[in-house]
């Protein structure tokens, strides 16, 4: 399969390695050999690939990884970093102007997803700094371009400038600049029409529209499915504009984003925020490290142990804690727990950032359904108390209650009642395995970074 | 006779013909120039077909976005055949390469071109699916102009209620083409549209009807349901329908597509493909993996921004494009 992370690629590679103890130099060969496939395979541009699997490679052939015992994680840690490097620190900051307003320009190829960002980014100034900022309606060309700037400032409740299609952006841009004066708004985003960055002509245009607005910040919007072509299209775009930042969208996909570091590297401009979502509020800042990761398959486990923090309650994490032990895990609690995992966001999101997850037998094909967790609430709440607290109590007619109750069919009950049993089993194992005691270890959870 | 040869025969052969490679030519000026000269100097740098030969085509074929499994694949039976034919220098190669990159396409049954399942006498329905920002709309735009050009009587249906100012995009397209768009209000349920659309057409004695949707991306499950019901809805209304599942993939796009091509297929039983921005420097060459793997042809091509400049698909015009320099050189 395609997209096979890279500690899985590197795993398969020293299981085929013979002989015992040190690894040799054909093997560093081969371990470097699979971190090449793996960028390729997530779409890093093969330039930028060859120049990070030198350095990867000069660096493994180094005592490190050939005396270390655990060569795959060696190599891994090794990527991580030169990847990190290369993608650099965290930078979400938005520039201010000293006189007023702030000018930012937002440019790409056509279906970046320019306009959404623009609103995005109004939000988040508004939301997060503060700030008034005014919508610049420049897409002159793109059918209903202005149309859908103008129905996103109606969602925002925030002013949107525009002249109309007959108006040269050039024009529309000055003018917005005057408007945001008068009414002292702080920010002005000019939404400009996607060109492809071959095309001469509406090249010229952004830059006459550079010269006379003298934008603050130029951000260069790329779609984070980009293949081999990203390192063109952010190239040019920033050798004829000079773009001070990059904002990946669509990154809530399942693209590993490897045009994130073509980008980075050839332009070497930060790449400052990443679209989420649909929604208006899903700019998030980007984050370098987890790129990494999620461009080598390794799952985003910081964004889930920050997420986790987030919305788990920490007493009721050590009160479930205790239950688990003594085995009073009742569905009550189990009703809790779900509450909680559903507070974090959507099921196939979560399983997606697990390392690992993918590879487990039947995680890999099940279709999370955030139906399914409504259906479970709704056949736990038609159980009586008494039910709840011990599930022994079950027989045919009770079953048949709860059906009826929860709208689900008696099959399903019956499919979560043994789930619940076989999970309290697993409970018990798991604290036994705490104790110390000779417990096995669980199998299947081959975690990466082990 | 030579690969190239036949192709150039092929495009020399008649005037309509003729249009269609120069078109292909204009349009994937870039997209040759880049891939072909590469090939070329690939060819003037390398006397002998050697690995470092084969390590340079690897990494044309990767930037073309082929995919590192495809290129794999290609460049062994690449060799294989070099040793079959005891082929030594690398102008021989140059056939080899082309006629490979159009067999991975065309298959065993050496089908270069598709065309699209039109109805005599009756509605045929067309769904456009794609992820968010690929030109969906855009393309709904051109192909509708292409077939009232053919005669045909097109309504078009706005099942993109989502995303700000799309109903209006169509409508705009609706009004530039000449053809009567029906929508609702955005918010509203797409199949109710649809349904709506596929009883104006009936009533109007249309020819075709051309659903547009919200872009969506493949991960997202309940979105792809949603797209399963819309197709569910259009099921139901004509049995035969939809009689074109098109969906439409942007040239840019790099191994993310495979997963696009696979997920939409399972969704809505994709019968087509439609490549668009292949104006740009984008080579697109992911269709290929697509087309080997999942077995979807490419049906159209975007070729810029106007509303004519959509072809139909051509795997010889296609690998001619990307070789017309080689094949220009061949003549001199």
């Amino acid at each position: 399969m395609a997209f096979e992370g890279l500690s899985e690629r590197l795993q398969q590679t020293i299981k085929k390695m013979t002989g015992k103890g040190k690894v040799s130099e054909q093997d560093v060969k081969e371990m470097t050999r699979e971190v090449r496939l793996a960028l390729l395979e997530a779409d890093v541009n093969f330039k930028v690939v060859k120049d990070l699997v030198k350095r990867i490679k000069e660096r493994a052939v180094g005592q490190d990884v050939m005396e270390s015992l655990t060569p795959g994680q060696q190599v891994i840690k090794i990527v991580k970093e030169e990847l990190t490097a290369l993608m650099g620190g965290e930078q979400s900051k938005i520039a201010v102007s000293e006189r007023p307003p702030t000018v930012i320009m937002m440019v790409g190829l056509q279906g970046a997803g320019k306009t959404t960002t623009t609103g995005k980014l109004a939000n988040l100034l508004r939301k997060k700094h503060n700030r008034k900022p005014l919508l610049v309606a420049a897409d002159v060309y793109r059918p209903a371009a202005i149309n859908q700037l103008e129905t996103l400032g109606k969602q925002l409740d925030l002013p949107v400038f525009s002249l109309g299609t007959e108006a040269s952006p050039i024009d529309i841009a000055n003018q917005a600049i005057d408007k945001a004066k008068e009414e002292h708004l702080d920010y002005v985003i000019i939404d400009t029409a996607g060109r492809l960055h071959v095309d001469e002509h509406l090249m010229d245009e952004l830059q006459q529209i550079k010269q006379n607005v003298t934008p603050d910040e130029i951000f260069l919007v790329v779609d984070s499915m980009t293949g081999q072509d990203a390192v063109n299209v952010a190239e040019s775009f920033d050798q004829q504009l000079d773009v001070t930042g990059v904002v990946l969208t669509k990154l809530d996909g399942d693209t590993r984003g490897g045009a994130a570091l073509s980008i980075k590297a050839v332009t070497n401009k930060p790449i400052k925020f990443a679209g989420m979502g649909e929604k208006l509020d899903e700019l998030e800042a980007f984050h370098p490290e987890r790129m990494a990761s999620r461009i080598l398959g390794m799952g985003d486990v910081l964004s889930l142990i920050e997420k986790a923090q987030d919305n788990v309650d920490q007493k009721k994490a050590q009160e479930l804690e205790e239950k688990m032990r003594s085995a009073t895990f009742t569905f009550d609690d189990f009703l809790e727990q779900m509450d909680q995992v559903k507070s974090m966001g959507p099921l196939e999101d979560l399983i997606g950032m697990i390392p690992g997850a993918n590879k487990m037998k039947g995680l890999k094909n099940v279709q999370f359904d955030d139906k399914q967790l409504v259906h479970v609430e709704a056949i736990i709440q038609s159980m009586t108390k008494k039910e709840r607290e011990d599930p022994s109590l079950m027989n045919a007619s009770r079953k048949k209650r709860i059906a009826k109750g929860s709208g689900r069919p008696v099959s399903e009950v019956n499919r979560l009642l043994k789930q619940f049993d076989e999970m309290k089993k697993m409970m018990k194992q798991m604290t036994n395995m705490q104790k110390g005691k000779k417990g096995k270890k669980g199998k299947g959870f081959n975690f990466p970074f082990m | 006779m030579s690969f190239f040869k036949k192709l150039k025969d092929k495009f020399s052969g008649s005037e309509e013909e003729h249009d269609v490679s120069d078109k292909y030519k204009s349009g994937l000026t870039k997209t040759r120039d880049t891939f072909s000269t590469k090939i070329n100097n690939l060819v003037a740098r390398y006397r002998k077909v050697d690995e470092d030969f084969f390590e340079d085509l690897e990494e044309i074929l990767i930037q073309a976005d082929v995919g590192v499994t495809t290129v794999m694949d290609l460049i062994d039976e690449l060799k294989m055949e070099v040793k079959r034919q005891n082929i030594k220098d690398t102008e021989g190669v140059k056939d080899v390469i082309s006629e490979k990159l159009v067999e991975i396409y065309a298959g065993e049954d050496d089908i270069t071109k598709e065309s699209l399942t039109l109805k005599e006498n009756d509605l045929s329905v067309y769904l456009f699916v794609g992820v968010n920002g690929v030109g969906k709309t855009t393309s709904i735009g051109k192909l509708a102009h292409q077939l009232t050009e053919q005669g045909k009587k097109v309504v078009l249906v706005a099942g993109d209620t989502f995303r700000a100012g799309a109903i209006e995009q169509l409508q705009v397209w609706g009004e530039r083409v000449g053809v009567e768009v029906v929508k609702h209000r955005e918010g509203s349920d797409p199949s109710a549209v649809i349904y709506d659309g596929i009883q104006a057409a009936k009533s109007r004695n249309a020819d075709v009807l051309l659903c547009d949707t919200a872009g969506r991306l493949q991960n997202k499950v309940n979105l792809m349901n949603e797209l399963s019901k819309v197709k569910r809805v259009i099921e139901r209304e004509i049995p035969d329908a939809p009689h074109e599942v098109l969906l439409v993939l942007d040239a840019t796009t790099g191994q993310n597509a495979l997963s696009q091509a696979k997920t939409f297929a399972q969704a809505t039983n994709v019968t087509g493909i439609v490549l668009t921005k292949l104006d740009g420097t984008a080579k697109g060459g992911i269709v290929l993996a697509i087309r080997k793997e999942l077995n979807i042809p490419v049906k159209f091509v975007g070729l810029g921004e106007k509303v004519t400049d959509l072809e139909a698909f051509d795997a010889h015009a296609f690998v001619y494009g990307l070789f017309a320099d080689m094949i220009e050189s061949d003549k001199a």
